[in-house]
């Protein structure tokens, strides 16, 4: 009975608009209407208000038109006879909730600072993180935008014990949703059940605390509406774009638990918009009609072992689940997790004991396919506290296996094995470290298993290019020393061959289309010199992916005729470019900034921008979060590098970019740069000390200021001339 | 002892309570009405007009023809083809020239509108705003007026323009219509133009080819439809707004005993919506007031009654047939009239009461009649001057019946725009939900119940196809006095939903509406153009109008004007079935109707004397297309993974499944 619905939803909306404009009135008066409001560090003001009506809601006085405009939404009750077309108002009612909530929730950041603890991780005194700022955003945005993470799930209330509670978390998180938590039922809270199961909340395992209350079911819309601003290059007020780009593309809905408040099929209402359905646990009415979202709108009374496969179903979801035959969880969700000092059984690697991961290809009858060895003692054979040193050696042989692809093959180990819940690998090459956790080890974890892990899913990914796979693993010392050797021998041919590979020697340059999903108009040109800006994909992953998947997301695209070879014009790329982009991009730089730069999705690792006075080029990553000398923080930035559309003197790149000779070689190469925040100058300090050498310039890495030296141009400028900067002398950039 | 009356020429009884009661009741003994006229005429009507094979277009004649007897073919050698096709043209012609006097009166409404010389203003700026993209007027810095008055005069030259190009609403049809309009050279161009041709074309010794002569009749009713009626309807929206959906009460329950009671009988809104005007200012009700009354009541008849139901709730006191069962009340004051579907009859009934009929158009006059003419330029004095007189009438009531039983809610104001916003809200306003329900089976078609009563028939037609097609989950649209008769019987409420198939019922339930949507006027049959467009462009139910699973119906007509809304459906790709068409003296041009135009126009004619069976025709044509869709079997749920999603970016899209990527943004 959608009239039950809809009139519930009616009667919920008017009561929030009522609470949150009382509690506007109570702020005007205290704090006046030239009080700044936001959420913490958004360049999105609030999300949900700027995406629909594009309005920025800046101070408490903005807030009076919008009020006005959630009034104008919000319909009369439903009457009980000769009703009038109630679906629509419903609708709108569920618009104005947002609104509304999104205004509640910002005050509320105003009145209690430490409300929401604004980190990734849940504190031990208060678990509810609140809005997701655009770092976390970002960050997380990418996995939407390449597909590790398809949507999310918007949880209301909570089951009915935390048994079921881990399960269902469980459960969504091995379709790699996100789970966004919110509000309680009777009193009791999902996201603290799963503390009390000992099951790691936070970003990191995909299973979000947003808030104790409904309201902070804003903080989930608010994230969509950034994704299809930040990624899709929907314009701000382009309400419709917003809506249907979310319908379309972020697989979310909503899941609630117990009885359902009037409030609560508000917010359900308001979801509805974004083509979000609901799917309840309890005894409420349904809306089974197809038409604004995919197929039903509310589906309850569902059983909560069927409730995550029915929400998928309702959604219209795909999720393509690799069964892997270990005794542990396994999944994308999981990759985040961490495994504390507490929960620690060993570890291996990391300067505690030798640790070593290597692929290599061999001919096809050395290879035996889907053996496993572990040669050592196994977690089985020592105690709590023991560790072990740990070698991990992948053979493959295949008909299209190219040893350009071992590396590649190779930098999936660390995901692969980080996808097992309870266990956490960080780095790569003799520099990994594995740790295991003890939930693990009591479900049985072996050796073996890393092996399985890497068999099943190297074939499954990768099906195209190897025909054999076998794993040695090795924990005796001297075992594993002679792998490292081995190793050591292996990685310095293969950095040898890729030193040598340039854009020159290369024809072949490859696209990367991998964000259309998200982004469409936005094409990626990976060359050898230039990686792709998410930092993610270089040119040969381009060409393995384009071997693997012949019409897949890579394409090849023949470089063509060099035009400009400062500028990086190339006669091949403007055409793929101008095509793949459906003629939005006709020109494109591969080393310029100021000239027909390269466009962006939004998941770059960092942002370079021209600084005019001071003549040359500053860089800040992602998680520098603080000003910059453009006047801007990064956050902000992005709004002017993303969504496919070219905008010179602004560009997403990647980190190891600026490291390219090809580096803005337009602007006259790495001398242009001028600013780095001190954070990326010491990640990058010996490759860049490496090119300054190259530059015939060992001083001036120096040269380039921090956020120490200032985050004005004018403090910049001041450096740059008592060093005597390159980039002062060389001819204007703008 | 009352008159004993019979429902119609077939039928022994009349189903309406309303009628039955009034007619039963002391003061309306001696009232004749057209049901006893059906019954003192004694004869049958003639069978060569019924089967269209009367020719008297010149002085040889009248010659009655008989198809397939060498002797009976016209003294000019006229065949019965030629005779049926000239007679059918020249009823489109009649039709289409009165929707476009009154469309013209409404443009010329509109512009003085603009220029601020009427009591009323632009009222649907987002309207107007849209149509000034389809005549391609230019709105930056220009004031709502100034946009308004451009649009107006393009629109006036639109019926009078002599250029072979189309006249400017054709654009907005499907681009596969549009090429069938081509291709046949049917597309209208200056309205005024095609009803000028079509006479001359059937004038003795010019056109003499059935199917040449309905390629005119086809492109005549064309410039109705896509030409006068759709500026009419626009434009009149954008002057006293885009119907939203709002409750009102049908029957001459309607009526109030303690208030000066007017009845606005016609099809121009113009006066009636200076008379709503008029009626609230308090000099008018001060002189009721005076004169005893406790106010003002307006109650509309015919057409012009569903332009101010539609727009501003003002109930609806009876439909064509009811015209006279209105005055018979003794209760009315007033019957203000302009133009078309005023039976001559209702002056004399008013004789036999105080009620003054009151005729305002110069166009339309009648013996016993007051006249006092509209005046557009002072709309709101000439309102006045109607009123007063009206009221100076209610001391002379005497003794009066209100079958105040008789009164029915009804949810009305289901304009394009209504259906668009209420499918999705302000934000998700779109067809999508009613195509995929349609795709999905849910809703098996759409069904058009247009025109107009009559008392050839039985009065109940309207309702039994109605209920049929509801209960067949088929999505019915209702506009002119059959929308009146389906409010008479309950069916306009959303309570209804509950007579519907239970897929109907399900999409009636989750959106609050009922099972009929009251679509307006007759003219409004434009927004049912419009529908169907944007069903077509929503995606998934084919290319054209002609691939839609849709039916059209106007089983009750009476005047001409149905024939015109006939053919432009036919003609834009529809099915349309009538209860009977004057051309059954011919079956080579009934096969015409029938057979050939639907290879031409993908739509036809069609007719069904048993309204059951006429439903089931509807519902058979509505399934054909289902097939032809192939929508007609279950079809599985397609989920996506992350490269569909990329696919949706080239554009490529799964309109099946309403996601066509970027499309949104053109």
């Amino acid at each position: 009975m959608s009239k039950i619905i809809c009139s519930a939803a009616i009667r919920g909306a008017h009561k929030i608009v009522d609470m949150a404009e009382e509690k506007y009135e109570e702020a005007l008066k205290k704090f006046g209407p030239e009080q700044e409001v936001s959420f913490p560090n958004t360049a999105y003001f609030l999300p949900v208000i700027y995406s629909m009506l594009g309005a920025k809601v800046q101070n408490i006085g903005d807030m009076k038109d919008i009020f006005q405009e959630c009034r104008k939404l919000l319909p009369p009750i439903v009457s009980d006879t000769i009703w009038l077309p109630y679906l629509a108002p419903a609708l709108d009612a569920g618009m104005a909730t947002f609104f509304a909530e999104e205004m509640y929730e910002s005050i509320r950041y105003l009145n209690e600072p430490e409300f929401y603890t604004k980190t990734e991780d849940p504190g031990s005194e208060n678990i509810w993180l609140g809005a997701a700022d655009d770092l976390i955003f970002r960050k997380r945005g990418v996995e939407f935008v390449d597909g590790t993470a398809p949507g999310f799930a918007a949880i209301m209330g909570a089951p009915p014990n935390k048994e079921i509670a881990s399960k269902i978390a469980l459960e969504l998180q091995e379709k790699n949703l996100y789970i966004f938590m919110h509000d309680h039922t009777d009193g009791v809270r999902i996201a603290e059940q799963l503390i009390d199961n000992e099951v790691q909340i936070g970003w990191n395992t995909r299973l979000v605390p947003f808030g104790p209350t409904y309201t902070s079911a804003v903080f989930a819309i608010g994230f969509a509406c950034r994704v299809a601003m930040a990624f899709g290059g929907i314009k701000p007020g382009d309400y419709k774009g917003n809506l249907i780009y979310n319908k379309d593309r972020t697989f979310a809905f909503v899941m609630a638990f117990g009885p359902v408040s009037d409030e609560w099929y508000a917010n359900a209402a308001g979801a509805i918009n974004w083509g979000f359905p609901t799917i309840s646990d309890y005894d409420i009415p349904e809306v089974l009609p197809t038409g604004i979202c995919t197929y039903e709108h509310v589906v309850s009374q569902v059983p909560h072992e069927e409730i995550v496969q029915k929400a998928i179903e309702v959604r219209g979801l795909k999720v393509t689940v690799s069964k892997i035959d270990i005794p542990l969880s396994y999944g994308p969700a999981f990759e985040g997790e961490r495994i504390r000092k507490d929960d620690l059984f060993m570890e291996c690697g990391g300067g505690r004991t030798t640790g070593v991961e290597v692929l290599i290809s061999k001919d096809m009858e050395e290879v035996q396919d889907g053996l496993v060895t572990v040669e050592g003692p196994d977690i089985k054979d020592i105690k709590e506290g023991e560790n072990l040193p740990l070698a991990i050696l992948v053979e493959v042989a295949g008909r299209e296996m190219q040893s350009d692809f071992e590396p590649i093959l190779e930098r999936q180990f660390h995901h692969l094995i980080n996808y097992v819940q309870g266990i956490m690998h960080i780095g790569q090459r003799n520099i990994m470290w594995v740790r295991i956790g003890k939930a693990a080890v009591e479900k049985g974890f072996s050796f073996e298993h890393v092996g399985k892990v890497l068999h099943g899913k190297l074939h499954q990914e990768f099906g195209a290019i190897l025909d054999k796979i076998q794993v040695k693993i090795y924990t005796i010392q001297e075992k594993v020393e002679e792998v490292v050797e081995l190793a050591k021998k292996v990685y310095t041919e293969r950095d040898e061959r890729l030193g040598t590979m340039t854009d020159d020697t290369e024809d072949i340059f490859y696209s990367c289309t991998l964000c259309q999903s998200f982004a469409p108009s936005h094409v990626c040109v990976i060359t050898p010199e230039r990686v792709g800006m998410c930092g993610a994909y270089n040119w040969l992953d381009g060409k393995a992916s384009f071997q693997i998947n012949p019409t897949g997301p890579n394409q090849p695209i023949e470089k063509g005729e060099c035009i400009d070879p400062d500028i990086g014009f190339f006669t091949g790329i403007n055409e793929f470019v101008n095509q793949a982009s459906r003629g939005a991009v006709t020109d494109v730089s591969c080393y310029s900034l100021m000239t027909d730069p390269m466009t962006a999705c939004g998941c770059f690792e960092a942002i370079a921008a021209m600084l005019p006075q001071c003549n040359g080029i500053m860089v800040v990553n992602r998680d520098y979060m603080g000003m910059t000398p453009s006047g801007m923080k990064f956050t902000t930035l992005a709004g002017m590098a993303g969504g496919g559309a070219q905008t010179p003197g602004f560009m997403g790149v990647s980190k190891h970019y600026l490291t390219s000779r090809k580096l803005f070689k337009a602007e006259g190469g790495l001398k242009r740069v001028v600013w780095l925040p001190k954070m990326l100058k010491e990640e990058l300090k010996d490759k860049l000390i490496e090119r300054c050498n190259e530059e015939g310039m060992p001083e001036l890495f120096d040269m380039i200021a921090t956020e120490e030296q200032g985050i004005t141009e004018e403090e910049i400028l001041k450096f740059l001339k008592e060093k005597g900067h390159p980039a002062l002398s060389m001819e204007t950039a703008v | 002892m009352s008159i004993k009356r019979n429902g119609c020429e077939g039928c022994s009884e009349i189903t309406c309570t309303s009628t039955k009661e009034v007619l039963s009741k002391d003061i309306a003994k001696n009232v004749i009405t057209a049901y006893d006229r059906v019954q003192a005429r004694g004869m049958s009507a003639c069978l060569f007009g019924s089967g269209g094979t009367c020719c008297r277009n010149c002085n040889m004649g009248p010659c009655q023809i008989i198809e397939g007897v060498d002797d009976l073919i016209g003294i000019c050698g006229a065949t019965a083809d030629t005779v049926a096709a000239r007679n059918f043209a020249r009823t489109i012609a009649s039709g289409t020239s009165a929707h476009t006097d009154h469309a013209r009166e409404m443009v010329k409404g509109f512009i003085e509108t603009a220029k601020g010389e009427t009591p009323h203003e632009i009222k649907d700026e987002v309207k107007l705003h849209m149509l000034a993209e389809v005549f391609g007027v230019e709105t930056e810095g220009k004031d709502k007026n100034e946009i308004a008055l451009e649009i107006g005069k393009m629109a006036l030259n639109d019926f009078g323009k002599q250029d072979d190009e189309p006249v400017t609403m054709v654009k907005r049809a499907p681009a596969k219509r549009q090429e069938i309009w081509k291709k046949y050279n049917i597309a209208p161009r200056g309205v005024d133009r095609e009803v000028v041709e079509m006479m001359h074309r059937t004038h003795m010794g010019v056109d003499q080819d059935y199917r040449n002569l309905m390629l005119q009749g086809a492109r005549c009713a064309l410039a109705d439809g896509w030409g006068s009626s759709m500026l009419s309807t626009e434009l009149t929206d954008i002057m006293f707004g885009t119907p939203v959906p709002r409750r009102a009460i049908v029957d001459l329950g309607v009526l109030k005993e303690d208030q000066v009671n007017v009845t606005v009988h016609g099809h121009e809104p113009l006066l009636a919506e200076a008379l709503c005007l008029a009626a609230q200012e308090p000099d008018m009700l001060e002189l009721a007031k005076k004169a005893g009354a406790k106010g003002i009541n307006l109650a509309g008849v015919c057409c012009t009654g569903n332009e101010i139901l539609m727009r501003r709730g003002i109930p609806v006191a009876a439909g064509f047939i009811q015209q006279e069962m209105a005055i018979a009340t003794g209760a009315v004051e007033a019957m203000v009239v302009d133009v078309q579907c005023i039976m001559q009859s209702v002056a004399e009934v008013a004789k036999s009461f105080h009620t003054d009929v009151i005729t305002t158009n110069y166009r339309a006059k009648m013996p016993g009649a007051v006249h006092i003419q509209f005046e557009e330029e002072e709309a709101l004095q000439s309102a006045k001057e109607i009123l007063t007189h009206a009221i100076k009438n209610y001391k002379k009531r005497g003794d009066c019946f209100i079958p105040t039983e008789n009164k029915l809610d009804v949810v009305v104001g289901f304009s394009h725009e209504t259906i668009n916003y209420m499918l999705g809200g302000r934000f998700r306003s779109s067809y999508r939900p009613l195509n995929d329900n349609i795709i999905n089976g849910r809703i098996r078609g759409v069904a058009a119940i247009v025109g107009c009563d009559n008392y050839k028939l039985p009065d109940d037609r309207h309702e039994i196809i109605a209920r049929e097609l509801i209960k067949n989950d088929v999505l019915v649209l209702a506009t002119g006095c059959a929308a009146t008769a389906l409010g008479r019987v309950g069916l306009l409420r959303p309570e209804a939903a509950r007579e519907a198939g239970p897929g109907l019922a399900e999409i009636c339930e989750t959106v609050g509406m009922p099972p009929v949507l009251h679509c307006g006027s007759c003219v409004d049959n434009s927004r049912l153009l419009i529908a169907a467009t944007e069903m077509v462009r929503e995606g998934g139910l084919g290319e054209d109008i002609s691939e839609l699973p849709l039916a059209g119906t106007a089983p009750l007509w009476m005047s001409e004007k149905a024939v015109a809304i006939g053919q432009y459906f036919v003609s834009s790709g529809a099915y349309v079935c009538f209860q009977n068409l004057p051309t059954s003296g011919s079956k080579v041009f009934t096969k015409h109707l029938f057979e050939e135009m639907e290879e031409m126009y993908g739509g036809r004619w069609d007719v069904a004397e048993d309204p059951l069976e006429l439903a089931k025709q509807m519902i058979a044509h509505i399934d054909k297309k289902r097939a032809a869709l192939g929508i007609d079997k279950k079809r599985e749920r397609v989920l996506f993974d992350m490269e569909m999603r990329r696919d949706l970016g080239t554009g490529s899209g799964i309109g099946d499944v309403g996601c066509h990527g970027q499309q949104h943004l053109s």
